[in-house]
């Protein structure tokens, strides 16, 4: 089935070429941060994780959110969601594959990396963190293809597929959840140092991901002959409204606590992003920014007005990602690293080959969701006689 | 049945190869291509490398293990030498002759095989091997 | 042949296993051969120092000012080959200077006694008894050993970093370029370490191990005392039966055992 991505129209070629290109880039700054070391980025003792893990953390949320089209069609026989279970897992395979991907950049010594399951820990998350994304992305690859297979072929999917899309629905909340507790579970990093961390990983995921999905279904029904459907896409669109608003309502949850107990340790974290401490604050108009857009999506998208018109939905999805992508992708790190435990305040700015990389990364997992997406779409329209 | 599964049978049922000029040529270029290194270099072997012994390693007459063992696994000494130093405390390696060593690279080893340039990197240049523990671990004669 | 392309690939798989087989069979069979006639010993030097619970008193009351501790700082990072970078971000320390307010921000209060305020505290690794960044290290690079010193692996390190994230003090240090240009004098007898690893304050366990005081220790004119917390006779403890002594966070739970006596 692979082959159906090698042939296109003129501009899927050109696309193709031009995330080859943003690939080559990133890929000659990689080459030069394996031989110098991660100084060429902007992290620091102080911020020692930075833009790569920060992706990372948005990109896991992505692929979990997977399990929003999985679930309703698998459990709940929404059988509106089956024209696109496909497309949502192809979608987890992509952020995976970054996820992954990211995670390797981001190590000082990439070629050890064995060393996790050489050595391993159970009481280290990152070992687990291992186990679950690796294992997710097994399962997707394994679920999509062979259920697109079966779809191509006319029949039902083989049996054994059903227990593990049932696994791979709580295999999905579990990715995000590990990725939390890498955070929630550091005694010095009050920032993080919140039970409701991982509840809030995952609605903003649940947020962020079906958004991005809405808006590959619009892309879909415009340059391809498959319409994922009208009544899916709604469907998701109201996934994403309750997802953002409880998101929202979560994060307000972490203002009061933090600003009502009046605990210094715990309020200059936040003080930092939305204020600037000692004079420090190059993330500010970045996180009121992210507010602003997460407050304007839900007022999109609960309207079942501006819903339901898919232009304003579209100006929606893009508020949610790019306002969950600051949140998590932007503040999350800075806010927990800023101030050190010692109370001194260290910026944190990516580099130009920092970002160069991560836009490679980025394009890299575009470029298996294209493949995927031309695979699966194709295959949908060939069997509804449309080609 | 539809139209992919009358096209998949139309196609195993036709034994023609198509482009089979091209696919031949293809191969012969892959074959060539792939067993390069075989016969490029066929009659050209360079010789084998011959490590100088420092002399005070051939005064201390015995290494800390038999040549013919240091030769085949000095590497895995190196591992468990320093497994045991970093890990479990211990960095006194007595050997079956019953003699006491420091269990270090820098200040053992190379303690006796003076000349690191003439004797490690001799073969290890020779079989293409760059151990990456000179990263870390000092050669005494780089910092004099 | 019904399906020739699956077939052959079948065929493929069948033969690459079976040619592969062979090699690797010999191999784990002669990796068994290689047992010494007489199995060879490994134990601690004579001299070793050992202990249950290796700790430090740090005796602030005989400090006067920055030049009492530079010293300290300064045989510390010479003899374990710590890189002097200019930038600041990419820096390296095992042991340096905080002020109060940072070293001890829970003991904040705007009427510190002047002298504490202004007073140099030496901040080093505190070695934990329940260190969260052994817990968080993936692959055991990071380890508490038996007596007590939370010591580096650097040659299993692969620079994920999460040790430097768990660690509630900031006593860790990220290599982030090759190290070996910034060395100003190179102690031949202590490797440097390459860059993409974590480091800090091993306690000195190398000059432990031949009967010696940590670098520090020795440098600091009776500042420092180092000892075994559980010996109720070693120094250390007795510091700490007649001295009121506090330490870094100590509601974190995670046991420091580096004590400051104010």
């Amino acid at each position: 089935m692979l082959e159906k991505a090698l042939t296109g129209s003129k501009r899927y070629y050109g696309w193709m070429a031009a995330l080859l290109v943003v690939i080559g880039v990133g890929f000659v700054c990689y080459l030069w941060q394996f031989r110098f070391g991660l100084g060429i980025t902007g992290m620091s003792r102080d911020v020692s994780w930075g833009f790569y893990i920060a992706q990372f953390t948005f990109l896991v949320g992505v692929a979990a959110s997977a399990v929003m089209v999985v679930l309703p069609y698998y459990l709940h026989d929404y059988k509106a969601f089956g024209k696109i279970t496909v497309l949502g897992e192809f979608l987890a395979v992509a952020s995976v594959t970054m996820c992954i991907l990211f995670i390797f950049v981001d190590l000082g010594q990439p070629i050890r990396v064995m060393n996790v399951l050489l050595h391993p820990t159970p009481n280290s998350i990152l070992f687990w963190d291992m186990i679950v994304l690796n294992g997710y992305l097994l399962l997707n690859i394994i679920i999509a293809y062979k259920v697109l297979e079966a779809e191509r072929n006319n029949v039902a999917p083989a049996k054994w597929l059903k227990p593990l899309i049932y696994l791979s629905i709580p295999w999905a909340v579990s990715i995000h959840t590990v990725t939390a507790y890498l955070y929630c579970g550091l005694p010095g990093r009050g920032f993080w140092l919140t039970a409701i961390l991982a509840p809030r990983f995952l609605s903003s995921a649940f947020a962020a991901g079906p958004a991005l999905l809405i808006l590959l279904c619009m892309i879909v029904r415009k340059f391809t002959k498959f319409d994922p459907g009208r009544e899916q896409i709604q469907s998701l669109a109201k996934v994403v409204a309750y997802a953002i608003t409880v998101n929202v309502f979560f994060f307000l949850c972490e203002v009061f606590v933090v600003f009502y107990s009046q605990i210094p340790d715990h309020m200059v974290h936040l003080q930092y992003l939305f204020a600037g401490v000692h004079g420090k604050g190059v993330l500010v108009p970045w996180m009121w920014a992210s507010m602003i857009l997460m407050v304007v999506s839900i007022i999109l998208l609960v309207n079942p007005v501006t819903r339901k018109n898919e232009t304003v939905l579209i100006v929606a999805c893009i508020t949610v990602f790019v306002g969950t992508w600051i949140d998590k992708g932007l503040g999350m790190i800075s806010g927990g690293f800023i101030p050190n435990p010692l109370h001194h305040v260290n910026e944190y700015v990516p580099t130009v080959p920092e970002v160069l990389i991560s836009i490679a990364v980025w394009a890299i997992g575009f470029l298996v969701l294209t493949v995927l997406y031309k695979v699966g779409i194709t295959i949908k329209e060939e069997i509804a006689g449309l080609v | 049945m539809n139209r992919y599964r009358e096209w998949r049978m139309r196609m195993t049922n036709n034994k023609k190869i198509y482009d089979k000029g091209m696919v031949i040529i293809g191969l012969c270029i892959f074959v060539g291509v792939i067993t390069f290194p075989f016969w490029f270099n066929l009659g050209n072997a360079a010789p084998a490398p011959e490590p100088k012994i420092a002399d005070k390693a051939k005064a201390a007459k015995e290494c800390v293990m038999p040549t013919a063992y240091m030769k085949m696994e000095h590497m895995q000494l190196l591992n468990e030498w320093r497994d045991t130093v970093v890990r479990d405390a211990k960095r006194i390696y007595v050997n079956s002759s019953g003699n006491e060593f420091n269990m270090s690279l820098t200040n053992t080893c190379l303690d006796c095989h003076t000349e690191k340039a003439e004797f490690c990197d001799k073969c290890h240049n020779y079989a293409s091997v760059t151990p990456y523990c000179w990263e870390c671990h000092i050669d005494p004669k780089e910092t004099k | 042949m019904k399906s020739s392309r699956r077939k052959f690939l079948k065929i493929a798989g069948v033969s690459a296993l079976g040619l592969g087989a062979g090699p690797v069979l010999d191999v784990l069979a002669s990796s068994g051969e290689h047992e010494a006639t007489s199995t060879p010993e490994i134990k601690k030097g004579k001299d070793a120092l050992t202990a249950k619970r290796w700790a430090m008193v740090v005796d602030t009351r005989k400090i006067e000012s920055e030049e009492d501790l530079k010293p300290m700082i300064e045989a510390c990072h010479k003899i374990h080959n710590v890189p002097d970078l200019a930038n600041k971000n990419h820096e390296i320390k095992w042991i340096w200077l905080e002020e109060f307010k940072h070293e001890f921000p829970t003991q904040e209060h705007e009427f510190v006694d002047e002298r504490v305020k202004h007073l140099p505290f030496l901040t080093l690794c505190n070695h934990c008894q329940n260190p969260a960044c052994v817990r968080v290290c993936p692959t055991k690079a990071t380890f508490k050993r038996e007596d007590g010193i939370v010591l580096m692996d650097f040659h299993r390190c692969i620079g994920c970093r999460f040790c430097m994230a768990a660690c509630p003090y900031g006593s860790r240090s990220f290599n982030f370029r090759d190290p070996r240009p910034f060395i100003k004098e190179t102690n031949p007898e202590f490797p440097t370490r390459s860059k993409g690893v974590v480091e800090k304050c091993n306690f000195c366990a190398e000059r432990l191990a031949v009967g010696k005081m940590p670098a520090c220790v020795e440098a600091s004119n009776g500042v420092l005392t180092f000892g075994d917390l559980d010996d109720p006779e070693s120094e250390v403890r007795k510091l700490l039966k007649a001295n009121y002594a506090i330490r870094r966070k100590p509601a974190l739970g995670a046991g420091p055992s580096v004590f400051y006596i104010i």
